[in-house]
């Protein structure tokens, strides 16, 4: 045991046996140290989370064929700071018929509800938070948290634009939440547990070659669940301005961007830990804790940034197109996906591994192109209905 | 139950660092409120009558749905859990009690009520 192979047990027994020789209880010295490392692990988000506004304005700016920041620092690398400096030395206005209490208190929990997520999240074998044995349950609960900061916000503003917002941040989360339980169902069936460090170890074949149709549904409600394009409804730039933030600025205004941009790197790290093995990676997590870090943040990454991807991609969409999208189509889908998992599953209980996996894969893959084969015969039926039977048309006599 | 501490010491922490954060700028930040600063912004055109208007909301058939499917998809989570061990029996209930929640969704869709009136 060293500080290279667990280095989170080290310095908490060193703790320890500092705080207990202050003549501290053993109990509120663990509790202590437990704060500590909390605030350890959020501090560095929160560092992160500064670098994540450059990396963001980076890629879109790249995106959309232009430079992005490059002028303050390297690279512009110290562009965040100054955007941060900005931030806090600019004018708070609350606008005068808002509810104070409601919208002072709606940045602060849109913060929490992203940082809470982290509790669940295990960055090492040996480093994490809580081990909770429902960490999928608590994954939605955090998230409504969020929702429900959008309302306050929406709400306590007083501003007409903020309330529609808000409404149609409550449709996104309303509709999209079904799909994202449902799949989130699936990893608890293949590992058998909702806890998510024993949903990693289990992992010994990333779930997405099992079920690559739920990694793909689950990407899309979260997207949804974070409110970015092509679900971004409740912000609305064309047409709400800025929706349920409308009214806010300085650091309050703050607070729910860097919110929005580290919810969407945790939803990248929960896509990798549920669906792309968390921090396993070819044993590399054996050799060290710090190997195991650097590989999930790898991970997350790369899900922040295909989310990123599809945001600066497409377009927003209609709000009832949204939920008809929902409802008519990836419940069904999500309920079908899930029945097909668990009767494959238990079918291919005793099957050889390799005969599981292929199963396992082929089954969604068939059961995505029958879905999409469905969407298409209706909406040629639908398209026929209005135009009327596709005509052939004979070219030259 | 020592596990819910540690959870309760994020949800303290996730309080204390936007709090800081805000008090930070309260601090620095300066305050010179006036009436026009503090009119609620519509783009610069003055508002019309209350801002907080009552107003409607279409999808709410679709919320009535999804409290069920949210609270029906909580008692799948168990059935998840132990699916392995439970054998072809269990997840062939489980699938009839899929099939039932999916009837309602059906019934739903046929009334018209899927739609954004």
């Amino acid at each position: 045991m060293s500080f290279w192979n667990d280095p989170l047990k080290v310095a908490a027994d060193w703790l320890l046996g500092v705080f207990t020789g202050w003549g501290m209880p053993e109990m509120a010295a663990n509790i202590l140290i437990g704060f500590l490392g909390v605030l350890l692990l959020i501090t560095v988000l929160m560092v992160l989370d500064i670098f994540l506004v450059w990396i963001e304005r980076k890629v879109v700016a790249r995106f959309q064929d232009r430079l992005g920041p490059n002028r303050v620092g390297p690279f512009g690398l110290i562009q965040p700071f100054a955007d941060i400096i900005k931030l806090i030395i600019k004018e708070d206005t609350t606008p005068g018929g808002a509810d104070k209490v409601v919208y002072n208190i709606a940045p602060m929990l849109s913060m929490m509800s992203v940082l809470i997520l982290w509790a669940i999240v295990p960055l090492a074998p040996t480093i994490l938070g809580v081990d909770l044995n429902i960490g999928a349950l608590y994954l939605i609960a955090a998230g409504a948290i969020g929702t429900l900061s959008i309302i306050m916000a929406g709400w306590s503003s007083n501003n007409k634009f903020a309330l529609i917002g808000a409404f149609r941040q409550v449709a996104v989360m309303v509709s999209f939440e079904v799909p994202m339980l449902t799949m989130l169902l699936i990893p608890t069936i293949f590992a058998g547990s909702m806890g998510m460090s024993t949903i990693i170890e289990k992992q010994d074949v990333w779930y997405v070659f099992l079920a690559p149709l739920a990694a793909v549904i689950f990407l899309i409600a979260a997207i949804a669940e974070l409110g970015r394009a092509p679900f971004d409804m409740a912000e609305g730039e064309s047409e709400l301005v800025s929706g349920f933030n409308i009214e806010y600025s300085g650091m309050k205004f703050g607070m729910f961007y860097a919110g929005e941009l580290l919810h969407a790197f945790t939803f990248g790290g929960f896509l990798a830990i549920l669906f792309f093995g968390g921090y396993r990676f070819f044993g590399l997590e054996q050799v060290s804790p710090f190997l195991a870090i650097a590989v999930i943040v790898f991970k997350a990454f790369i899900g922040y940034w295909i989310i990123m991807w599809v945001k600066y991609t497409l377009l927003r969409i209609r709000i009832d197109h949204m939920l008809a999208f929902n409802w008519k189509f990836l419940t069904p889908l999500a309920f079908s996906l899930l029945m097909v998992v668990a009767l494959m599953n238990a079918l291919l209980a005793n099957a050889p591994i390799w005969l599981y996996i292929s199963g396992m894969f082929l089954s969604n893959v068939a059961v995505a192109w029958a879905a999409l084969e469905i969407a298409r015969s209706v909406s040629r039926r639908e398209r026929e209905k209005v135009e009327g039977p596709k005509q052939v048309v004979e070219v030259g006599h | 139950m020592s596990q819910w501490i540690y959870v309760g010491l994020f949800f303290i922490v996730g309080l204390i660092i936007p709090i800081g954060a805000i008090g930070a700028a309260w601090i620095l930040a300066p305050k010179r409120p006036n009436p026009i600063k503090q009119t609620t912004y519509e783009c610069g055109i003055e508002t019309v009558g209350d801002s907080w208007v009552q107003f409607k909301a279409q999808y709410y058939i679709f919320a009535l749905v999804f409290l069920v499917f949210d609270v029906e998809t909580v008692f799948l989570f168990p059935w998840a859990v132990k699916l392995g061990q439970l054998g072809l029996f269990a997840v062939v209930e489980g699938i009839i009690f899929i099939l039932i929640l999916v009837a309602g969704l059906v019934y739903t869709w046929r009334k018209g009520m899927l739609e954004w009136a």
